[in-house]
Formats: structure tokens, C-alpha cells, sequence
């Protein structure tokens, strides 16, 4: 089995647990195929010779972040969602629309601009944590201690939106 | 690379459109938002085959500060939703219309 073969697989799964995810009217279905969807994401990333990254997307989404919408949707009780009450279908038709027109208009700038991409490298040493942490704590140090802001700032506004009364 | 360029993009192009379409589409709150994580993790996707593509680490570096903002924005949103949830009794967010008019 070859390794592209193994990614055209990988993308099948992570687009059709995509698309369960968006169409399933149960909020607790959906969270288990999102995490389906970020295992296969993991999986490409590796294909893609991003180690460190896939190891982080498997830590941060499938693990931190999906419990917490899990232990959302069982706070908040949410069964099945009733049948759409009302059907928009020009929003629908619209959004549809506006879908196709960003596909085309990537489609455009890739085929009329084939020199935009330069030829790749075929040697590729960037994927290990070496490289990354020795670009994050030397030429990406200041936009790695403003994330470390951004997170004191998530926390303290947690914190503030659980109290009781806000 | 194992695959050309252009089908990484492609493939993240369809996952950012489902996450699209997720939001225009769906009602719940809770929904709307996994939808949102599904863009972000497209983004990441293409953010890395170029990564892969340049032979180069920045893109990779990029993507590890997406995922920072998307953990932080994922314990606000959540608190939001059910600090909502407390006082609307609903997630749907047709009858979540206080700012309306």
C-alpha cells in the first residue's frame, strides 16, 4: 500500500466525517465524528512529515478540546434537535452559491498562475520538534509570548463568565 | 511530498467549505461552533502542505499558534454558550435575538 494511496484513504474519511458532522441532528454524534475527523487530520499531518503537529492536533483537539464540547453538550442536556423548524431557502440557495464561488475562484488562481508555485524541495528536514521549538524561541518568540497572553486573557475571562450573575 | 500540492489544497478547500456551510446551515449553537473548528483545522491543513511544499518551518509554527488561539477560544466560547444557556433556556440561535432591532 503506498503512501498516497494511504492519503487520498485518510481524506475520504476526514470529508465524509466532515460532512456527518454538519448533517447529524444529534450534537453528541456530531462531537464523536469531529474526533474521527481530527484523527484522520493527525494522519495526513504525518503523511505530511508535520510529526510534532500531528502528536499536538491528537493532545489539543481530540483530547482537550472535544472534552470539552462533550462535557458542554451533556451540561447543557442537548438531545436530538427537533426537525428544522423553518426552511430559509434563499439563505440556503445563497450559501450555496457563495461556496462555489470561492471554490472557482481558487480554482482560477491555481490554474492561471502555474508559475506561482516554484518547484518543491524534495529533501524536507522541518518536521521534527527541533526545527519547530528552535524557530518558535528564536525568530517567532514574540508571537509565541503574546499566545501565552491570549491564553492568561481566555482564562480570566472563563473565569469571569462562570460566575453566577454576569 | 506523497501527493501533489494542489490535492492538499483541494482536500482543505472541501473541509473549509463543509465547516461553511455547517454555520450557514445549522441552528445550534454548540454545532455552529464544532463547524468553526472544522474550518480552522482545514486552515492548519493547507498551512502545513505548504509547509511541506516551501521546505519550510514557518508554516508549521503558524499552525501551532492556531491551535493555541482555537483552545482559548473553545473555553470562552463554551462559557459564553452556557452562560447564554443559563439565562435563554435554548442554544438555537434563531431565539437569541436580544440585539435585534
Amino acid at each position: 500500500m503506498s503512501l498516497s494511496f494511504l492519503f487520498y484513504l485518510t481524506a475520504t474519511i476526514a470529508v465524509a466525517s466532515a460532512i456527518f458532522v454538519v448533517l447529524n441532528k444529534n450534537a453528541i454524534y456530531s462531537a464523536i465524528l469531529l474526533v474521527l475527523c481530527f484523527f484522520a487530520l493527525a494522519v495526513l499531518y504525518l503523511l505530511l512529515e508535520a510529526y510534532f503537529l500531528a502528536v499536538l492536533e491528537v493532545f489539543i483537539y481530540a483530547g482537550a478540546i472535544m472534552v470539552l464540547f462533550l462535557f458542554a453538550i451533556m451540561l447543557l442536556n442537548l438531545g436530538r434537535e427537533d426537525a428544522l423548524p423553518k426552511f430559509l431557502y434563499l439563505q440556503r440557495a445563497l450559501s450555496v452559491l457563495m461556496v462555489a464561488l470561492f471554490f472557482l475562484g481558487i480554482i482560477l488562481i491555481m490554474s492561471y498562475e502555474p508559475g506561482m508555485l516554484h518547484q518543491p524541495d524534495d529533501t524536507f528536514s522541518a518536521g521534527g520538534i527541533h526545527v519547530l521549538g528552535r524557530a518558535l524561541f528564536s525568530k517567532y518568540l514574540l508571537p509565541f509570548e503574546v499566545a501565552s497572553l491570549l491564553l492568561l486573557v481566555a482564562l480570566i475571562g472563563t473565569v469571569y463568565l462562570a460566575k453566577r450573575k454576569i | 511530498m506523497v501527493v501533489p500540492l494542489e490535492h492538499v489544497i483541494a482536500l482543505s478547500m472541501i473541509l473549509f467549505s463543509i465547516g461553511v456551510l455547517g454555520v450557514l446551515f445549522r441552528r445550534n449553537a454548540i454545532t455552529i461552533f464544532m463547524s468553526i473548528e472544522l474550518m480552522l483545522n482545514a486552515v492548519n491543513l493547507a498551512l502545513v502542505g505548504f509547509s511541506r511544499y516551501y521546505n519550510s518551518v514557518d508554516g508549521q509554527v503558524f499552525v501551532f499558534l492556531v491551535m493555541t488561539l482555537a483552545a482559548a477560544e473553545v473555553a470562552v466560547g463554551l462559557a459564553i454558550i452556557i452562560a447564554l444557556y443559563r439565562n435563554r433556556q435554548t442554544v438555537n440561535i434563531d431565539e437569541i435575538n436580544l440585539m435585534k432591532n
